[in-house]
């Protein structure tokens, strides 16, 4: 699904912030991406999201190398991939509902059509009274909950979730962890990236472990 | 969706809110900054408009006079010692009634014709002795073009002393200045729909600035450059739409009003002076279609000039990624 090949990344003329990384996210699998704060877990999940391009290496996603694909391409891949993001990237104009219909908003589709799938979503993840709200006046537990609930939305094959744990209390950190392990046996390909030893200890799987830009898998 | 983990979290079953959406456009453009581009757009549509009804009125006007003067022909018989100048005029007004296409023939008193010098020489003078010319004015059916060559020809031949003017040069004149006065409407026109485009262009440049993490968010989440631009785009064909009505119903109420104070001050000699070169102060139903015309050109110029600016920019992103 995901696969990175001696993949190497610097801005500018800086040095290398990622040196020959070398790893591949297989469907249905779940792997923490883990490391030091600062060690390059979020450039490296904005290197899979293509929102950045390496300097060198090759990563191939869904089967195509990124440095063909042309921008419908792009954009389709990026249809099958849900992102949480670490600071939430919620649109802080827009309620929590228009924020989590986000993704089937930008496919066109007709509000009607989704409008109680959104909602069941947002129940489910205990925002069901708060999706009139805009972000600023959420906690960041809810804004990571309504995160969370923007990158499923579109059924996505891969969710990738930059700590997204990282600002609720621990009951519900591991109730979010039991959805994305829900997810992955429905088929979703999981990489939840975290520096959180406690959540990776609740549920065992293979770990990527980023340090001073190079990267080990931990299996 | 995980059904099995729907217990662990809060679910309730509650009949769906019906106004859940709230049609927020998905790039927040600062209201401060769309108020005043709203405001440019509405200046400038409206010196536009204006510029537009001017040419429009300017047409219309050179239309009246080139009517009015290419209906009539003045015959000038100029006074000569060896011939008798009322024969002469009955000669010139009599072949003149036999010309097809010449509906009137109208001889000039030489009362009339004195009066005519009088602002220059005052009155009292008696002019018997002066060589003063006649004139017989001749109006023409309209929409029919009498032969002149044969008619100056004839008059050549039998009354000498006659000139026939058509006018011709008047009207290229009148011409002239009436095409100078639409094209330079129209330049006008042109210069601040190319100013409004700019402004349109920097407004967009600033707002893709400004909502530049907005759509990063847009794009990771699946939308494609084209859902993006049409987003602008639609926020601002809105504002050109807002502004172009603005400013082109002011400009009409400017127009209309101009024409109402020309009507009322009708008695007064400055707004004779008005009359005489513009007729009615009214630029018509055309006039006001190229008003409304503006105000349209206007918005659909802010929707495809930021539309352009969009494109481009989200491309220079594309490249400008490391």
């Amino acid at each position: 699904m995901v696969r990175f090949e001696n993949v190497g990344l610097r801005y500018g003329m800086g040095p290398e912030v990622l040196k020959d990384i070398t790893f591949s996210i297989e469907p249905r699998s779940f792997q923490y991406l883990t490391g030091p704060s600062g060690a390059g877990k979020t450039t490296l999940m904005r290197l899979v999201l293509m929102a950045l391009q390496p300097t060198r290496g090759l990563v191939n996603l869904f089967g195509q190398d990124v440095s063909r694909l042309d921008a419908a391409t792009l954009t389709a891949f990026r249809r099958r991939m849900g992102v949480v993001f670490q600071d939430f990237r919620l649109l802080d104009h827009l309620t929590l509902y228009e924020n989590v219909a986000l993704p089937l908003r930008v496919l066109g589709k007709d509000e009607a059509s989704y409008r109680a799938e959104v909602v069941e979503l947002l129940r489910w993840v205990g925002l069901g009274e708060r999706m009139h709200a805009v972000p600023p006046v959420l906690s960041g537990g809810e804004k990571q909950r309504a995160a969370i609930a923007r990158a499923l939305i579109g059924r996505p094959e891969l969710v990738l979730a930059d700590e997204p744990t990282g600002n609720v209390d621990p009951a519900l950190g591991r109730r979010l962890l039991r959805l994305f392990m829900e997810l992955q046996s429905l088929g979703t390909a999981v990489v939840i990236a975290t520096h959180d030893l406690g959540l990776m200890e609740l549920y065992d799987a293979p770990r990527l472990v980023l340090a001073d830009g190079h990267l080990h898998v931990d299996a | 969706m995980p059904d099995a983990a729907a217990h662990e979290l809060e679910r309730h079953e509650r009949p769906l809110p019906s106004n859940l959406r709230r049609d927020q456009p998905l790039v927040p453009i600062d209201n401060v900054a769309g108020r005043a581009l709203m405001a440019v757009i509405a200046i400038l549509t409206f010196l536009a408009a204006l510029s537009a009804g001017a040419a429009v009125l300017a047409a219309r006007a050179s239309e009246q006079w080139r009517g009015a003067v290419a209906n009539e022909m003045t015959l000038q018989i100029r006074p000569d010692s060896r011939r008798d100048i009322e024969a002469d005029i009955a000669r010139a007004a009599t072949m003149a009634r036999a010309v097809p296409g010449i509906a009137s023939v109208q001889p000039v008193p030489r009362s009339e014709s004195d009066k005519l010098l009088e602002p220059w020489l005052g009155t009292g003078l008696d002019l018997v002795e002066l060589p003063v010319p006649r004139l017989i004015v001749l109006k023409l059916n309209p929409g029919t073009g009498p032969d002149l060559a044969a008619f100056r020809e004839a008059l050549r031949r039998e009354v000498p002393s006659a000139i026939l003017d058509d006018h011709r040069l008047w009207i290229r004149r009148l011409s002239t200045m009436a095409s100078t006065i639409i094209l330079s409407g129209a330049a006008v026109v042109l210069l601040v729909l190319a100013a409004a485009a700019l402004a349109v262009a920097f407004a967009t440049r600033g707002a893709m600035a400004g909502s530049r993490d907005s759509v990063e968010v847009l794009h990771l989440v699946g939308a494609d450059d084209d859902f993006i631009a049409r987003e602008f785009q639609s926020r601002f064909v809105r504002l050109g739409l807002r502004g172009g009505t603005i400013g082109g119903i002011a400009a009409i109420l400017v127009i209309a009003l101009l024409g109402l104070l020309s009507s009322r001050l009708g008695a007064a000699p400055e707004a004779e002076q008005l009359q005489a070169m513009f007729g009615a102060f009214e630029i018509g139903w055309a006039g006001y279609g190229a008003v409304v015309l503006v105000a349209m050109v206007v918005a659909a110029i802010s929707g495809l000039v930021s539309r352009i600016t969009v494109r481009h920019h989200l491309r220079a992103l594309a490249g400008g990624a490391p």
